[in-house]
């Protein structure tokens, strides 16, 4: 009977996380093109509904019934895996974060997580990074020579990047002493004071940089980047497999807004008088900001620039950070 | 129950991929299902409780599969099948399965005839990675330090190789040619 209430409880959890982060990526496409058009100047999009807010539904309505094209050449399983792979494997990370407090409804204790492993963090990580795969195999499979470019540039930014997370994230878990995100939460209770931004500013940064490339977001959005490889890996998709990828990153970057806050800036703890789940959603609403905030501001790199930067910059730097953590904590 | 069925479909998964990357002609093929089979075998230790290994597993083969992508991409045109120039299929088929048979016998012998017990059983009040830690520290450290020393040599012979080159950086290359 426990075990039947269990499943039922599982699976109302995915579907509701599922729905509400396919929801809010969506949302955020809107988001973006308002807030881009602000800091361009513009108005966005304003003729569909009040303020242009059904934009989004007939976005919706243009990706599922555009026709399905899949060109000639293509290696046709892997052409068609390759979308399913970015948008589930950034759903499967979704699974072990936490969102909110446990709270009651009718008596009944509700964790806000789908699944409480122990290693949530390495999860969230490892899950994350499998969706790299999505990009690669698209642009190996597409037989286009932008694709192609875009694919071996999705090779070069996880290698990249994978190292420089990894290592910014040991000093916090040195300190913490968990890889779970609810105890790496409740390390933080009591107030500002307790965030963890405070004694590891350096490994906030990083992984705060690790994290924009991690998602192709603009400074290293070099996979798609227009002005050099066309659409890159996406450049023979069109309609709902497109979508696909881009719903994908949207999740992706929700996903990451979560660790950091969870991370660094106190997780859903309470926050003055705000109350935690609140506290929450601003955290993360206000990392999505930045996300746009940034792509309005930030020329693109280079590949060979990104690959600079985090080897040569941002993994010692990480390497140092790891030490001194360590000479203090002994 | 749920067990056996996630033993059985990570099972089939896992064999049905790896059948792909032995049997399959084209590269991209063999190295999706390589990928794919990697990361499902992760499933078998998430079953066993070992937490850690499991995503262990999903991030260090992610990174090491694709890194074999990258060689794929600059040795293969993915978009056609490898040309294979088998001679003497009849043996190679024979003498391959034989010994795969061979292997899992000597690997199954002891476990069907002594009934094996952990030396190291799983205590209960210490966490997955906690007692990982403590057997690298403490039994295995000599392993785990020669590991660390071995991968570091390999490192830095890798760099010592491509050092050559090191120098003609584009932007180098450019201001060789005079262009800058």
């Amino acid at each position: 009977m426990i075990e039947t209430a269990l499943i039922i409880e599982t699976v109302v959890k995915a579907v509701v996380v599922l729905s509400v982060v396919a929801g809010m990526g969506a949302f955020a496409t809107f988001i973006e093109r308002k807030v881009l058009a602000f800091m361009q100047r513009r108005l966005g999009p304003m003729y569909v509904g009040p303020y242009g807010l059904l934009q989004l539904a007939a976005d919706g309505i243009k990706l599922f019934t555009k026709e399905d094209i899949i060109p000639q050449n293509t290696i046709k399983p892997i052409f068609i895996i390759a979308p399913v792979i970015a948008a589930s494997s950034a759903f499967v990370a979704v699974a072990a974060v936490p969102y909110f407090p446990e709270f009651t409804v009718f008596g009944y204790t509700v964790h806000p997580i789908v699944s409480d492993i122990n290693v949530g963090l390495l999860f969230v990580m490892g899950a994350a990074s499998v969706g790299m795969y999505g990009p690669l195999l698209a642009g190996l499979s597409s037989a286009n020579k932008w694709s192609l470019l875009g694919g071996a540039r999705a090779v070069i930014q996880l290698l990249s990047f994978e190292v420089v997370s990894g290592l910014s994230i040991l000093a916090p878990i040195m300190m913490m002493g968990t890889l779970s995100l609810i105890d790496m939460n409740d390390y933080q209770i009591g107030g500002v004071a307790n965030w963890l931004i405070w004694k590891q500013p350096l490994a906030f940064v990083l992984f705060a940089i690790a994290g924009f490339a991690e998602t192709n977001r603009t400074p290293f959005d070099l996979i798609e980047f227009e002005a050099e490889i066309v659409s890159g890996y996406a450049t023979e998709y069109s309609g709902m497999r497109w979508g696909l990828f881009f719903i994908g990153e949207y999740a992706n970057m929700i996903t990451i807004s979560v660790l950091v806050s969870i991370i660094f800036l106190g997780g859903y703890n309470d926050m003055w008088f705000i109350p935690g789940a609140l506290a929450m959603l601003i955290k993360v609403s206000l990392w999505i900001f930045l996300f746009l905030w940034v792509r309005a501001a930030w020329p693109h790199i280079r590949p060979d620039q990104l690959m600079w930067l985090c080897w040569k910059v941002l993994m010692p730097l990480s390497l140092l950070n790891v030490l001194i953590t360590g000479i203090v904590l002994v | 129950m749920f067990e056996a069925i996630a033993f059985y479909t990570f099972s089939i998964l896992v064999i049905g991929m790896f059948g792909v990357v032995v049997f399959s002609k084209n590269a991209l093929y063999a190295m999706s299902a390589l990928a794919g089979g990697m990361i499902f075998i992760s499933g078998f230790f998430f079953l066993l409780n070992a937490d850690f290994l499991g995503v262990v597993q999903i991030i260090v083969y992610t990174g090491a599969v694709m890194a074999l992508y990258a060689f794929g991409m600059m040795f293969f045109d993915s978009a056609k099948d490898v040309k294979e120039n088998i001679k003497y299929k009849k043996i190679i088929y024979t003498l391959s399965v034989l010994s795969a048979i061979f292997t899992i016998f000597i690997l199954m012998a002891p476990i069907y005839s002594v009934k094996i017990e952990a030396i190291y059983p799983t205590m209960e009040n210490i966490g997955n990675i906690q007692m990982i830690g403590l057997i690298l520290f403490t039994k295995y450290l000599v392993p785990f330090e020669l590991a660390a020393i071995m991968l570091l040599v390999a490192m830095i012979a890798g760099i010592v190789l491509v050092k050559v080159k090191m120098e003609e950086t584009p932007t180098n290359i450019e201001v060789a040619r005079g262009e800058k």
